[in-house]
């Protein structure tokens, strides 16, 4: 496409302009909002608290959920991917899984043939997406947690795959405890102040609540469609 | 080139398996089911009307800045490493997508839903191309597979058909051999789907919002297949309205709330994903190429007009979850892709008044639109409006002017009228009804009438409709 990057800007915007009755504003402040209800949701829980509306709500969306510490961690994960008769896992290259002791527990458990798992490498470009896909559990930890509608959100860059989450049939999420915030407000927000700071947003975000699904024939609920048919989301202690 | 069907094919085609009376009954089950989610999900808030005039505030503030936001955008966009093009009609949408394809060598297409390229008609303007395009949401999917059935609901696009008759598509046209259980039929789909996933050359998804300060796009669903789209092929185009925008990332949270709880009564739909530019160095995944493509297609037309709040909408369906009048006629017998209250005032807008004159009497004005709707849009004042401009435009006689709003008066009296099983009193109205509207309209209807089997029986259904209303008015009073 060469060296211009917008098209037609001028006239389009001109028009608009000319529409709404005035030439284009120079500045437009954020108006101060009358009505800011967001905050109020589940306003000043506690973490546990906030654990126990992030499980019943991890239920809802046919979300297994799981609490743990960090020292019981990997005996989860091997029960998980048993129950998924998983032979093979991919997961994020991210240092949290060497500090939670899972990819120690990974080497040990691809020594003898039986499992495999591959860890996201950028150096490696699309070969990523073709082990991602053949892969049967995908595992990321998350890096924000909403307790109100269950939700990991995951930000995409530094080895983290977006694949990861999405191509597998299974997923697991680890949610770091401190991660839990209330809703979807706080994660925004966030995002919101960094760029105003003048940082860039990563190029993916992504805010997952549980398996995939669809109600399309019928409006029946079928869970899996597009994306993983089962997910599992572990609270661990942080470390 | 057009392919016009006559009566035989249309009754040939009921025969075949249309069922209305499968239809109605499925609109009515939907309507339920959708409506009590909704309520539900607005209730345990608590504060529901505090989040309605947010909601509010924010698409107001929007879209009276809308040039500034947009221009925002597009800066943040290039700034990422994306291309924006601008266009003001369908034709110069189409021809960039068109263009880019070509430059790629594209030849396989994945889509995930997107409202705005069935209105300008991008499949087919892809198709002529060259290019095979597939629709990868299950419901999208189903109706491409049945020779392009034209959707019926802006969320549940395939609400008009059962699971037998979805079985015997998937059997006649992808040798398919399993049951009319949806879990098998949606494995079925998947594994079909995931193929062409992982050999598409592009992408292309609509936008549910995008956020002006960073230049990102967000695309809300359940399935994860706008995910798949904008993770494996290496190009992808987004396709927008323009007014779907956002200021803030704290904005698209509240729009995304209200989004989610009123179109299926979940707290977040399963996959809010915001996307920013193309992939970053070290990402592994997600598009080299991105371009946004910010249509106009005749809504600048409505700003600064008494219409401008019709663009506030953010596409839920909670208006049309709650008609009656939709429950009773169905998506199709709308005769354009925006069904529904909000359909009855925005195809007017986009379509004009020549091609959609009778929807805004197509509704009974009860305000239940207004009342579900999470941006508090006066659906039914707006369609008031039209009723006036459209008895002004159409050069009335006073006559049947003032029989005309009789009508709409003592209809609420009058139940024998139209027995919509709703304990909302009904409304007579006044067909406006004339010969041959649907044949090639503008806006919203040029989809169907370029490829799609479906203007006729529209128009068969829409105006029996009216006749037999027309009927019982008589012999009632
Ligand atoms: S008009 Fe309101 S209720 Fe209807 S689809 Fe748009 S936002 Fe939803």
């Amino acid at each position: 496409m060469g060296e211009k990057k917008i098209h037609n800007k001028e006239s389009f915007l001109k028009n608009i302009s000319l529409q709404l009755g005035r030439s284009k504003p120079v500045q437009v402040e954020r108006p101060v909002w009358k009505h800011q209800p967001q905050w109020e949701v589940h306003k000043g829980a506690s973490k546990q608290e906030l654990v126990e509306i992030l499980k019943k709500q991890c239920m809802l969306n046919h979300t297994d959920f799981y609490e743990t510490d960090s020292d019981h961690l990997t005996e989860l994960i091997e029960d998980t991917i048993g129950k998924y008769e998983g032979k093979s896992a991919a997961v994020w290259e991210d240092p949290r899984f060497d500090e939670y002791g899972i990819t120690e527990y990974f080497n040990e458990k691809c020594s003898d043939g039986t499992f495999s798992y591959h860890r996201w490498d950028p150096k490696l470009g699309e070969q990523n997406i073709v082990l991602t896909e053949k892969a049967d559990v995908g595992i990321t930890f998350s890096d924000m947690t909403l307790a109100e509608s269950g939700t990991v959100v995951l930000m995409s860059g530094n080895g983290k795959g977006r694949s990861i989450s999405l191509l597998p049939v299974t997923y697991i999420a680890i949610i770091p405890k401190s991660t839990i915030v209330p809703r979807m407000s706080q994660a925004t927000r966030e995002i919101h102040q960094k760029i105003e700071k003048g940082e860039k947003v990563v190029s993916c975000v992504n805010f997952i609540s549980g398996p995939s699904n669809s109600a399309d024939i019928e409006m029946n609920l079928v869970v899996g469609v597009h994306g993983p048919i089962k997910a599992t989301y572990i609270v661990v202690a942080d470390k | 080139m057009p392919m016009k069907i006559g009566t035989e094919e249309f009754n040939s085609r009921v025969e075949k398996g249309i069922n209305d009376g499968f239809m109605r009954e499925a609109v009515r089950s939907a309507q339920g089911r959708l409506y009590e989610r909704r309520l539900n999900a607005a209730e345990e808030l608590g504060n529901w009307e505090e989040w309605r005039n947010h909601g509010e505030e924010i698409r107001r503030h929007t879209l009276e800045n809308l040039d500034y936001y947009l221009e925002q955008l597009s800066d943040n966009v290039a700034e990422r490493g994306g291309h924006v093009f601008f266009a003001e009609t369908a034709e110069e949408a189409n021809t960039y997508i068109q263009n880019v394809v070509k430059k790629k060598n594209g030849r396989k297409v994945i889509k995930s839903k997107s409202m705005v390229t069935e209105e300008i008609s991008m499949n087919q303007a892809l198709e002529r191309i060259g290019c095979e395009v597939i629709e990868s949401d299950l419901g999208e999917y189903i109706l491409q597979i049945d020779d392009h059935d034209p959707p019926s609901h802006i969320v549940v696009p395939a609400l008009h058909k059962n699971k037998s008759q979805i079985r015997d598509v998937f059997r006649e046209k992808l040798g398919y051999l399993n049951t009319e259980k949806p879990e098998e039929l949606t494995l079925f789909a998947r594994e079909k789907l995931r193929k062409e996933f992982l050999s598409a050359d592009i992408g292309i998804t609509g936008c549910n919002f995008a956020v002006a300060e960073s230049g990102s796009i967000s695309l809300v669903t359940n399935e994860g297949n706008a995910r798949l789209a904008t993770t494996l092929p290496k190009t992808q185009i987004t396709v927008m309205g323009m007014e779907r925008i956002v200021p803030t990332w704290e904005d698209l949270d509240v729009m995304v709330s209200l989004l989610s709880r009123s179109a299926v009564g979940q707290k977040l739909t399963t996959y809010v994903t915001g996307l920013t530019g193309t992939r970053d160095d070290g990402d592994g995944d997600g598009p080299e190429d991105f371009h946004l493509v910010i249509v106009d297609n005749g809504r600048s037309k409505i700003l600064g007009t008494e219409f401008q709040e019709a663009l506030h909408c953010i596409r839920c369906a909670a208006c049309i979850n709650v008609c009656p009048v939709y429950r009773h006629v169905g998506g199709h017998g709308y005769g354009s892709i925006y069904p529904g209250p909000i359909g009855a005032v925005l195809s007017p807008l986009l379509g004009g008044y020549e091609n959609y004159k009778e929807l805004p009497f197509a509704s009974t004005l009860c305000a239940a639109c207004t009342e579900a709707c999470p941006v508090k849009i006066p659906l039914h004042e707006l369609l008031n409006k039209h009723r006036r401009r459209i008895v002004e435009e159409e050069g009335m006689s006073p006559a049947m002017e003032r029989m005309a709003m009789k009508g709409f008066q003592y209809g609420a009296g009058s139940p024998v009228l139209y027995k919509i099983g709703t304990k909302l009193a009904p409304l007579l109205t006044t067909p406006f009804v004339t010969e041959g509207m649907i044949t090639n309209g503008p806006g919203p209807i040029r989809p169907w009438t370029e490829t799609r089997n479906l203007p006729e029986p529209n128009k068969e259904r829409f105006r029996d409709w009216f006749r037999k209303r027309e009927r019982e008015a008589k012999t009632d009073g």
